[in-house]
Parts: C-alpha cells; structure tokens; sequence
C-alpha cells in the first residue's frame, strides 16, 4: 500500500484512509473538531517555519557549523576533551538505549538500570563513598545540590558555604551555587588560595561554627593539584561542617581517594569520559556518605528481588514458580524525590542525564583500571611537559603556580594575554584567557598531537 | 502479534560487571620522591605525582572490547524503547526520535568549547539564535534562554525570573499557586526558590476551579503555575478569566509547556496571558528520551521580564546590509544569572532544532492534530472510564477496582508499555495515557487490546503479573529497606 501523505509530519504515519476510519470511530468529522479551545486565544497564524527535508536539514546545519571557525582548542576549565572510543557512540545509540525514558517499568528496563548501578558502583569506586546517584545536570548544579544537602542535615545553626575565591571557582558554578541557596538561609562566602592550593591558615580563620560546608576542588579550576586537602576536610570537620570535594573521574582515577580523607560529599564531572567537546553539556557526579542517603538528591538505582505473591502459580514453561533468588535492579528511595514528595522533595529534578551516564560508563569499563589511571598520569606528565616548554620561551612563565598540575595550567605573559589569545587565534589555536596577563592552556590525548605547533605558535607571536 | 520480551533474558540472571571475575585491582603511585617528582614526570616511568598525591590503588573491570560490545548488546536488549513498541507514557510525550537529528548534532563543527570566542563559534551561535527564534514563535513568548538542562530546571529558572521581577518592583511576594495535579516538579521548583507553595484543588470537571483560585490570590502571590492542556488533557477553557485573576493580584502565570504538543499551531502560551513558560524539548521536540536524560527546557517570557533571563543569551549582531549578520552574546540587563555551569545542553537542542526545521509549519500542527486524535482514537477503544473528557493528547483513564500499578504490570505481558500510574491522585487509580502522533491505527489497536485484556482479568492475575518480560515483578520494600546501591553493596552482603 502506497502511503499518501500530505505535508503533515513526516513522523505520523497515518494514511488518509486510516485517518478517516479513526475519525469515524471517534465520531467526528475532522481533527478540528476535537481541540476545545476558545476563539478568544485560538492562534490562527502561522510561525513562519518552513519545513525542510532530512538532506536539506542537514546540509544547512553542516553549512553552519561550518562556520565555526576550525581551531585545535587548548581548552579545560571545567570542560574537558578526551578521545571517546568508537564503542560508545555505536552502543549507547542502539536504540534500546537512547529511546527509553526513567525506568518506571524496571521489569522491561533492568538493561538500561543495570548499566545505571554499574555507573553508580564505578562512582563509587573512584570516591570511596557508598552512595552515588546516577547524575545530576552538570558540576555546577551537583556543587548547588551539595550546598543544600549540607544545609538540610546540618548540626549546626550556621549558614555559611565556604568555596573558593572568584579566581578559582568559574563564574557559571558560582552562579547556579548562588541560584539554589537562593530560596534558602544559606550564603556563599570566599576563601583565599594561596599559589594554586587552599589558603589552609586563612581559611581556618573563616571556618567557625557559623559554616555549613567547605567547598574545595582538586584539581582546581586552574589545574594545579592541591597538596593539603586532609586538612581542608579536618578542618571543616572540627567546625561541624562538611567537607564538599569538586573532581572529575578522570582525576579522581589517580588523585587521592576522596573518601581516605574523610570527604562528605563528591561532586564534578563524570561527562569528561563519554562525551565530546559538546559547548559545556555534562554530567554532574554526586556521592555521599551512607548517613545522608534520604538527603541525597537525583535518582537511585538499587538491587531487589523478585517479589513472588504467595501461592501463585505464574509459570507457563513448568519451572518453579518460588522466588528466583535472581538479583534484579530498581529505582529505589523515591520518596526522596519531587514526584512523591512535592515541595519537600529533596530537589526538584526529574529528567537528568542518564544517556551521558550511561556512556561514561562505557567508556570507564573500555579503559580499565589500568587505562584510566594511564589516562589520568598521562594528564599529568603532558600538562608538567608543555607548560615546561612554554616556560623555555622569552616571555611566558608556566606554570604561573609552584605545584603539580593536572591537564592544564596558568601560563603569565609579559604581553597582554588577550592580545596574544587573538593572535594565537589567528594561527589556529584556542586557548584561555584568565587575567590581564594570565592565560590558561590545557592539554588531554585530544590535542597533544598539537602541542609541538602550539608551542611554535606561542614562540611566533611572544 | 505481541512484541514478546521474553525472548531477551529470561535464562536467568545476568551478572553486572565487577562482580570479582572481571575486575582488577590496579596499584596506583608509587613514585619514589616527594613533591618536584616532576623530573620523573617527563620520561614517563613510574607515576609523575608523589605517593602522597595519589589513591593507593583502583579496582573495576578489565574487559576486551568484544566482551564489553556483548555486555551492553546484551543490557540493550533488556530494555525497552519507543523504537521497541508503543510507549504510551502520560505526560512524556515518547515520540520518535528521528535518526538524522542524532547525525546532524554530531557533526565534528559543533564540537566546541564553551569558552571558544565569539567571533570564532558564529556557527553555534547562529543555531542556538535560530532555536530561540523557533522557540519564541511556537510558543508565543517575546524572549527565550536556552540555558535550562531540563523542564525542571526550566521551571527553577522560570520561577526565577518571576521572582526577580517581582523583587525589582520592591514587591515581596512569597506564594507560588499550584494546582493539586500538577507535576511534581513545580511544586518542588517553587520551593528551591524559596516560595510557599499554596495548593489548588480541581473542580468537578477537572479544571481550575475558578472561586478557589480568586480565593487562593493575594498580594503574596507571586505567580501561578499551570500547564494547558492540564493534567487529565482537558483545556483550560477559562485561561483569559486565569490570567486576569492572577495579574489582578499582581503576580505572573507561568505555563508548564509538557503539555505543548497538544496545541501546535491552535494555541499558544503567550496568546493565553502566560508571562513565562518552559519547553521540554524531548517531549514536544522529539529529542531522545535517553533512559532518563539528556533532555532541555528552555526558559521563554514575554517582553516585559526579557530583562531578567538566564545569562548569556545569543543575539545578531548590527551589520551593515552587505555582509551577513553576525551573534553575540549578552547578558541581559537585570539577568537572573545562570541555571547551568556552562549553556545547557547543546546536543540536544541542535536535535531540536533540526526537528522543528523538518516538520516546519504544517508539520507542527499535524503532529498536534495526529497526537491528539490518536489520543481519542485510543481513549475509545478501551473498556476503562475516561472521567475527564473532552481530552486532547493525553487522557486520564481509571482502573477502577482494579490496582492501577497491577494492571499497568499485567499490560506488560501484552507487549506494551503502561500509561502513567496512579497521577494525578484526583483520578482514582489513574492510568494517563499519551500515544503521541507516531502510532499508527493498528498500534492502537494493539494497545486498547492489552487494555481491555488486563480490564477482564481477576485481581489475582494483575497482582502476579508479569510473566513474560525479563524480570518479574520486582520487590520495591526490600530494595528500599535494604539498600544496594552498587556492586560494593551486594559483595559485603555476600552475595
Ligand atoms: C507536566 C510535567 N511538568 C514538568 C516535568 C519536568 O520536566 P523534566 O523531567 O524535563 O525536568 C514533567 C516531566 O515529566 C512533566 O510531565
């Protein structure tokens, strides 16, 4: 049968026939017929959108695209490229995956839940705490989460959050921070940083009983690894507040175990494996200590049973119809969450990025223990090289701090920063531009390649 | 002639990874030096940060490639997507998800860098420019920020800018009205923000009820959220009467868009006297669901709160006639700030966009006009009462004396996906179903036959069921009273 559509949407397959035999079961005469909308706020107008087809589309958008310009990116700062492996685009686009939604129905999604729960376990492998959802929107809404979460379970009447000042913490964290303490009576102070590392004496002069969380990150937002975050979370700890860590799964593959230090709750990126350069879209990681489950925001796989109802007989091939002892996955502790528990819900989230958890998964298990921290040394040794070469060339020092770094590091020029970013531009390449006199080059598996043409390019416009 | 998802996995249990055949344990550091091991650092031997930098050692799976392809295939088939059947979800709106948008988000140009300059990512500016252009118009809104990760975040945002709009004016209002069925997101998105959250009960016919609103406004309102059509698809017939009550008392009415693709093409939030609204671009927009997420929810508004949206915003910049336009972007005047650490999630809204170019006008209104006959097709087909009518895309049906959830679980072994249970609770054991515009008549007819199939049989059949799919039904009291929330969990429980 031939299918005669009009201009109608490509995706609705109805034939004319078929339309006009539903329409009669439903009894009307057209379409129309069926909205019950007013005269007074029907829109009769048009958008304006003309429709297009598939090729066209995408003609159009590669003819867009194209118009950014083709620069090899020396760029972090929160979002981070790392080569992703064929395996995850050809896996999770299968479209079991991609075209399911929350598991509402676990006994026809346990593929989709298991793979959430080996997300969670590699979480919580890479943190050393028992509980990790299975993701927030990104590190900044994690960081805003961990801010209330601390503010819910807290023992004490304060009402300060401690994070770092503006030039180690992005202005887009710091802002969804200051967004979700909002409609609460918490407030967000600064710390001082001293060469790359927490200021441990001047933040224990701010640390009182007044606070509710410390927010630290390593390695921070300019890459440099920091060396005393036991203290950090002590001192937190002696005030009664918790200590709130920002990582990514790459770093937290090497550096150290979040939990050996007695951190209360990790948050950050877990989008830097499984996702490309994609203009900051991530994945926020959020895990935590056992005493703060029913705190914990986002959405929880768990292991179950099957529930078997007494005296039932169920099974139509003849096996035995008790319990199978078989372990299955659900969603669990939703009492937690916005659909159950409204207004008090511990956060409003529903949709999150379970896709981009799934892939981070994936590639996680691709690499391995070994890979991953072959991964996570290698952004160590690449960034201590190239900011090495950058420092060899009359007018730039790297790094501008005395520590070790992680994928990236402040480069000071005696130029202003801005002038060479453009002329670096101009020679194809990206990179940060933090200060007057301060730039930021970061450095993964993704642009190594390039970092000998980097170099030269910096040694041209010095 | 039902899809039968026993033929995946009922051989019994799959095992996750990392159970302790597959995982290894990695010593991790090990560097001799303390800290300026950097020397170490560039020729590669041994690990290039000092032992007391590092986690003593890392322990996961260590799988070949082609085991790893067999473990997610296999996980694959252990779920179930729009592409595996009908997937009739109320309020999720599970259409399908055209291949090309997913080629077309994954052209090599796109992949940039929040941080890139302006002058050099013209491109994703221009898309990010056009969808808001797209967006604007569909929804009749003056101004949209694209930034919202998803619809509760939109509504987070949304709330908001409502509440900076009302804090300009020196006008402390701390009230948001919603109404007992609304999602349980608003309430939630009202709360982080700060607000009380006053409830509105529905009237006999399922809508607003127009006395308890009058009653429920006051100078402490700062904004009522609603979405149209509502909860159970009706219309909200009186939505000028709403608006009016609503701005009388000076605050502002924000439109849930999870219901919008009932209304492409005939009605518009913006036309309706909505100030702001949300849209969940994988819900009218087509863009994959993904097992939860990645999803968007832009933020829209009308002229007047423009100033207060998310930051930054993407805007052409002024040319001369002769050269094409450029964008820019800015940060609107008295910006709320940000939702999202970066500009949300890009992926998903160049999917949006290419959707909305496809379908273009005519496909728009067809997809609401097909959605919501598909609904009614549908609604007619089976033996449940539909209480609320006349319902658009989406109805709410009761199971009556029987168990909403046992039904939903029975209807499984009919090879479908269930409707939403048990919400809105006005509906007693409500079972809200959304076909969307992709099922063809047959499907329909499928899922009215497992409706109606689940309708005549006894309590004891429901409350067992399922029987065919990969797992039966699952203990959610021992999940809950005893949590294993990874493969750590269930070895110290030694299992
Ligand atoms: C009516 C309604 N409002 C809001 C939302 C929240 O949207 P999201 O899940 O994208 O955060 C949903 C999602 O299911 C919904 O159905």
């Amino acid at each position: 049968m031939t299918r005669e559509r009009g201009r109608g949407s490509p995706f609705a397959p109805h034939t004319a026939a078929e339309t006009a035999a539903m329409l009669d079961a439903v009894g009307v005469d057209d379409e129309e017929a069926l909205f019950d909308i007013p005269d007074e706020v029907a829109f009769d107008g048009e958008f304006g959108i003309e429709p297009r087809g598939e090729a066209e589309i995408r003609a159009e958008l590669a003819r867009t695209f194209a118009k950014n310009d083709d620069l090899t990116e020396f760029l972090g700062r929160g979002h981070y490229a790392h080569y992703v492996p064929s395996l995850v685009d050809h896996l999770s686009l299968r479209s079991e995956f991609l075209t399911s939604y929350t598991q509402y129905q676990p006994e026809i999604t346990q593929g989709f839940l298991q793979a959430l729960f080996e997300y969670q376990s590699l979480l919580v492998e890479l943190t050393g705490l028992p509980v990790a959802n299975c993701s927030m929107y990104d590190a900044a809404t994690a960081l805003a989460e961990a801010a209330r979460l601390a503010g819910r379970v807290r023992a004490t009447t304060g009402a300060r959050v401690l994070v770092p000042e503006p030039a180690f913490l992005r202005a887009g964290k710091r802002g969804v921070l200051d967004n979700y303490v909002d409609g609460t009576d918490l407030s967000v102070e600064t710390y001082p940083m001293d060469d790359g590392n927490v200021d441990v004496e001047a933040l224990s002069e701010l640390v009182d009983d007044d606070a509710v969380m410390v927010y630290a990150e390593n390695p921070t937002v300019r890459g440099t690894i920091e060396e005393r975050i036991d203290e950090v979370a002590e001192l937190a700890h002696e005030h009664d507040a918790l200590f709130c860590l920002g990582s990514d799964v790459v770093a937290l593959s090497l550096l150290r175990e979040p939990a050996s230090v007695g951190t209360d709750v990790v948050v950050g990126e877990a989008g830097v494996l499984g996702l490309p350069t994609s203009y900051g879209m991530g994945l926020g990681i959020f895990a935590t200590r056992e005493e703060f489950l029913r705190q914990v925001p986002g959405r929880l796989v768990g292991a179950s049973e099957e529930r078997v109802a007494p005296g039932a007989e169920r099974n139509g091939d003849g096996s035995a119809a008790e319990a199978s002892g078989r372990r299955v996955y659900t969603l669990t502790l939703q009492t937690r969450e916005q659909h159950i528990r409204k207004e008090r819900a511990t956060s409003n989230i529903c949709t999150n990025q379970a896709w981009v958890a799934l892939r981070t998964a994936m590639h996680a298990m691709y690499l391995g223990p070994s890979g991953l921290v072959e991964l996570a040394e290698d952004c160590v040794r690449r960034a201590a090289d190239l900011a090495g070469r950058i420092d060899d060339i009359v007018g730039y020092q790297a790094p501008v701090h005395d520590r070790h770094h992680f994928r990236e590091f402040a480069v000071r020029c005696d130029q202003p920063a801005a002038a060479i970013a453009e002329d670096l531009e101009g020679k194809g390449f990206a990179v940060h531009v933090v200060d007057e006199h301060l730039l930021q080059v970061c450095v993964t598996d993704a642009n190594a390649a390039h970092a000998d043409a980097l170099v030269a390019a910096f040694e041209e416009v010095a | 002639m039902y899809y039968d998802q026993a033929r995946y996995g009922q051989n019994g249990e799959y095992e996750p990874l990392l159970s302790e055949k597959d995982s290894t344990t990695v010593e991790v550091g090990g560097a001799a030096s303390s800290a300026g091991g950097d020397e170490n650092a560039a020729d590669g031997d041994g690990s290039p940060l000092p032992d007391h930098l590092t986690r003593d050692s890392l322990t996961l799976p260590e799988l070949s490639e082609p085991e790893l392809a067999r473990h997610y295939t296999r996980l694959s088939q252990m779920n179930w997507g729009v592409e595996s059947g009908p997937y009739p979800l109320g309020s999720c709106t599970m259409k399908y998800n055209p291949k090309f948008t997913e080629d077309a988000a994954g052209d090599p140009n796109a992949a940039v860098h929040p941080d890139r300059s302006e002058q050099s990512v013209q491109g994703t500016l221009e898309v990010l420019h056009g969808l808001q252009e797209y967006l604007g118009r569909v929804g009749g809104m003056d101004a949209v920020s694209l930034q919202p990760p998803a619809g509760a975040a939109g509504e987070f945002a949304g709330i908001l800018v409502a509440k900076a709009y009302h804090e300009t004016r020196g006008d402390d209002r701390t009230e948001v009205i919603i109404p007992s069925s609304a999602h349980g997101t608003n309430f939630a998105s009202a709360a982080m923000a700060g607000y009380d959250v006053v409830e509105l009960p529905s009237d006999e016919d399922g809508r607003v009820d127009l006395e308890a609103l009058r009653a429920a406004v006051s100078d402490d309102t700062a904004a009522l959220m609603l979405t149209n059509p509502n909860t159970v698809g009706l219309f909200e017939r009186d939505i000028v009467e709403i608006a009016e009550i609503v701005h009388d008392a000076g605050g502002l009415l924000y439109y849930d868009g999870a219901n919008l693709n009932a209304l492409l093409g005939r009605a518009r939030p913006g036309d309706m006297g909505f100030d702001i609204m949300h849209y969940n671009v994988h819900k009218t927009f087509a863009t994959p669901h993904g097992g939860g997420g990645p999803g968007a929810g832009p933020v829209g508004v009308v002229e007047e709160l423009a100033e207060f949206l998310p930051s930054p915003r993407v805007r052409e910049t002024e040319t001369d006639s002769l050269t094409e336009p450029g964008y820019e972007l800015f940060e609107p005047e008295r910006s709320i700030g940000k939702v999202h650490g970066f500009q949300g999630n890009w992926l998903v809204l160049i999917k949006a966009y290419a959707y909305i170019a496809r379908l273009g006008d005519e496909g728009l209104a067809d997809a609401s006009a097909k959605a919501v006959l598909n609904a009614n097709y549908l609604g007619s087909r089976i033996d449940y009462e539909i209480p609320y009518a006349p319902f658009h895309h989406e109805f709410a049906a009761t199971a009556g004396e029987q168990d909403a959830a046992d039904v939903a679980k029975r209807m499984l072994d009919y090879g479908v996906h269930p409707p939403t249970t048990k919400w809105p609770e006005f509906v007693p054991e409500a079972m809200l179903t959304e076909p969307t515009e992709i099922e063809n008549r047959e499907t329909l007819d499928d899922l009215a036959a497992a409706f109606n199939a689940a309708a005549s049989e006894d309590d004891e059949t429901l409350a067992t069921a399922p029987n065919r799919t990969t797992a039966r039904r699952i203990d959610q009291a021992s999940a809950a009273r005893d949590p294993r929330l990874s493969w750590h969990a269930l070895e110290s429980d030694g299992e």
